[in-house]
């Protein structure tokens, strides 16, 4: 058994952490959070550049790399940095859907940087099911609704599943289709995200799309992508949990109030220290679930589930004590801990919540 | 023992529901609902209407115009209004520099200012926090110095609720340097038209901006503005402190934001089913319901207590610390019982737009709510600060 990153991983990590550092600071974020769209080329296609988008895919695919300890890697610099860029479902969630149906010419352009992707599966009412799909495709035409399509306005192209067969909540009978994002009968409604970047309600009438992989075999496609999204947004909690916790240890050791340092007072070294606790926990539910990311289906999944359901407890304690033994002063959007908390909470709604992998847990370890 | 409503109070509440069903209007609380920003007017408007039926003041003495009720009573209208999603009355001026003067000042200032508060023709803010001077509150710098027949007053106060709409503040301020902190405090009176301060925004975490630093630039006020006695501000700030105290424990707030999540959870599908009968959320609310109903206990049996016989003490701390964990559990599970809508960034800001955000429950900003009310744990004296009061009480030290 060895934890150390490899030379290669330990190479990637260091670049990575020096060019975000420069990169993301507050104007820039100010920058996006402005924009129309939520994103910034100039990350995008720095990031591209430096060769992250190939790393989320591997050599077959025309990238180099994509395990989930690549992945993992890349995501928690990405939160460590609160850099806001739409690479998790731009790049990775979308890209993977892609690259396993085959559609490698499209993998190449996210690669190099020239193409936005948005997936639009999620429904208004179908919560964090993966199998709900109402929308509906006929001879490649499309009809339906999908809810909070991230990267909606900015994407070139959408991906958008709809049933082709099957009851509403069957897991056969979901297809992928392709729909230009200018295609007539497709409107966007778009909205900015409380954490940062931009979404969108997506509404389809009478859409023309073109098919990806396999009719009615969507959801293997889906749940695959879901699965190496969900790695990355936990480790991409862990990076801003990690920033989170660093800022409130220079606030404890800095902050004077009744003539002395406040990491002097038990009540708030103490819950520094569960934090601390936490945090290797955390860290070691990211590994885990990137470490396990290819072995069978169940490991693999039993060990997101479990990440990302401590990710929720955990990501909850640090974002709460974080801001609470600031006090005032982690309330205001100038403050950089406000935005890492606002992010830390929202991946709780992304991919299913704290309950939801609960549930999913229970269901694959206690039958 | 009798747990039940007497028939006096079931009389006292259907009154206040009538009151609220006549005069609280539809538009007025759906933005209260929904967690819109008030406007001034919006504040000033339901104070008058408050006023114009004598229920403004409940806790002050009937001589001075308050309602004087008992605590029941209290509870009551404050229940009835939470549940009713009324606006929320400023307590700057109402619950916390009245007491004060009522309590310290002399008559002058009480015939002046009193009924002013009243009829709403001043609008006053507070001026406690200093950058430096949080928790740490007898720590204050901003300095008052005589000169003949007033005061010059320099320094920063911070966090300054509704500082924007204010023409009045009351600050603690260092008379003086030289001896212990607390005993070198004086509680004065400031028109914020005074040249030399200036009012600037700070934007919270949520993109509201209700919060503000205030600053003094050589601001020279009379000497007739000093409350009680020079450097014995310390002593009415404490006595103001157990006064922002009353409704701490917010069980009107918990109450009706508890029912909100039970509305949103049934409607919201969750598996094929609602998702109040989805195990894990049900047991979510039903621990925070057994909760709530002890607190609201809890606050009903100390606030009895108090007005038989003084101002709550230690007890109003261990509902600040109970209370704020109920409201913020609750806002927590509005924003999981919302899935995936809990993301979009609903706020003033955006409001203005032609299309409405999207919110199939007619939820409102829940995840702003829950950033926003982080803040209900740090002010007013942060839970650090009340557990400290609660333990030293009790275990003396």
């Amino acid at each position: 058994m060895n934890f150390d990153l490899t030379d290669e991983h330990q190479m990637l990590q260091d670049s990575l952490r020096r060019f975000l550092k420069y990169s993301c600071n507050s104007e820039t974020r100010n920058e996006v959070l402005n924009s129309e769209t939520g994103i910034t080329s100039d990350l995008w296609h720095a990031m591209a550049e430096m060769g992250v988008i190939g790393a989320f895919f591997t050599e077959e695919q025309g990238g180099f790399g994509g395990t989930g300890a690549d992945i993992a890697l890349i995501f928690e610099e990405l939160g460590r940095a609160n850099g806001v860029s739409p690479f998790l479902d731009s790049a990775l969630l979308s890209g993977r859907i892609l690259a396993a149906a085959g559609e490698l010419d499209r993998v190449a352009d996210l690669i190099g940087g020239d193409l936005q992707l948005a997936l639009a599966h999620g429904e208004p009412t179908s919560r964090y099911d993966l199998n709900y799909v109402r929308t509906t495709a006929v001879n490649g035409t499309l009809n339906g609704r999908k809810a909070v399509v991230m990267n909606a306005l900015a994407s070139d192209v959408l991906i958008v599943s709809a049933r082709t067969s099957g009851e509403v909540s069957d897991e056969d009978g979901i297809s992928l289709y392709f729909v230009e994002k200018n295609a007539a009968g497709l409107t966007i409604q778009d909205y900015a995200l409380i954490a940062g970047g931009h979404a969108g309600e997506v509404t389809l009438d009478n859409v023309e799309g073109s098919l990806i992989g396999e009719e009615g075999k969507g959801f293997a496609l889906l749940k695959d992508a879901y699965a190496i999204a969900t790695v990355a947004q936990c480790a991409e909690t862990l990076g801003a949990m990690t920033t989170a916790t660093e800022l409130t240890q220079e606030y404890l050791v800095t902050r004077q109030q009744f003539g002395r340092p406040i990491a002097t007072f038990q009540a708030l070294a103490h819950r520094m220290a569960d934090m601390l606790i936490e945090m290797e926990q955390a860290r070691s539910a990211v590994i885990r679930a990137a470490g396990y990311f290819e072995s069978d289906e169940r490991t693999r999944d039993i060990n997101i589930h479990a990440a990302k359901n401590l990710m929720g407890r955990a990501g909850r304690l640090i974002s709460e004590e974080s801001i609470q033994m600031h006090g005032g002063i982690a309330m205001t959007q100038e403050y950089e801990l406000a935005h890492i908390a606002k992010r830390i909470t929202m991946a709780d709604h992304r991919f299913g919540d704290t309950d939801y992998h609960l549930e999913r847990f229970i269901a694959l370890t206690q039958s | 023992m009798d747990l039940n409503y007497s028939k006096d109070d079931l009389a006292f509440r259907d009154e206040v529901r009538a009151f609220l069903s006549e005069k609280l209007t539809k538009e007025l609380s759906e933005k209260v609902r929904l967690g819109g920003d008030l406007t001034k007017d919006d504040m000033e408007g339901w104070h008058a209407i408050l006023n114009a039926q004598g229920w403004l003041a409940p806790n002050w003495p009937k001589e001075y115009g308050g309602a004087e009720w008992n605590a029941v009573q209290r509870h009551i209208f404050d229940d009835e209004c939470a549940s009713a999603h009324a606006p929320r009355v400023v307590p700057f001026g109402l619950s916390m520099l009245a007491p004060v003067l009522q309590k310290f000042g002399n008559q002058q200032q009480k015939d002046h200012w009193l009924p002013r508060i009243l009829s709403g023709e001043d609008w006053w803010c507070q001026g406690y926090s200093e950058p430096g001077a949080g928790s740490d509150l007898a720590s204050l710098k901003t300095k008052a110095l005589r000169e003949g027949d007033h005061y010059v007053v320099n320094g920063q106060k911070t966090w300054t609720t509704f500082g924007q709409h204010a023409n009045m503040i009351f600050c603690l301020v260092r008379t003086d340097s030289t001896v212990k902190q607390q005993a070198g405090i004086s509680f004065l009176l400031i028109d914020m038209n005074t040249p030399g301060i200036e009012v600037r925004p700070i934007i919270l975490l949520d993109g509201s901006a209700e919060v503000n630093e205030v600053w003094f630039t050589d601001v020279k006020v009379p000497v007739e503005n000093l409350v009680g006695e020079e450097n014995s501000g310390w002593t009415y700030a404490k006595y103001l402190l157990t006064h922002e105290r009353t409704n701490i424990a917010g069980v009107g707030f918990s109450t009706a934001g508890l029912a909100a999540v039970k509305r949103i959870a049934k409607a919201e599908i969750c598996g094929g089913k609602p998702l109040i009968r989805n195990p894990l959320f049900a047991a979510r609310v039903a621990q925070v319901e057994i909760d709530l109903m002890a607190m609201s206990t809890t606050n009903l049996r100390i606030v009895s207590q108090a007005a038989a016989g003084g101002a709550p003490g230690v007890e109003a701390s261990m509902l600040k610390v109970k209370g704020t964990i109920i409201r913020q559990e609750i806002n927590d599970l509005a924003r999981r019982a919302v899935g995936p809508y809990a993301m979009p960034f609903v706020s003033e800001a955006v409001e203005g737009s032609n299309e409405p955000l999207p919110d199939p429950h007619d939820a409102g900003p829940v995840a702003a709510q829950y950033f926003n009310n982080r803040k209900i744990s740090i002010f007013g004296g942060s839970n650090e600060i009340q557990r400290g009061i609660i333990a030293k009480v009790k275990m003396g030290g």
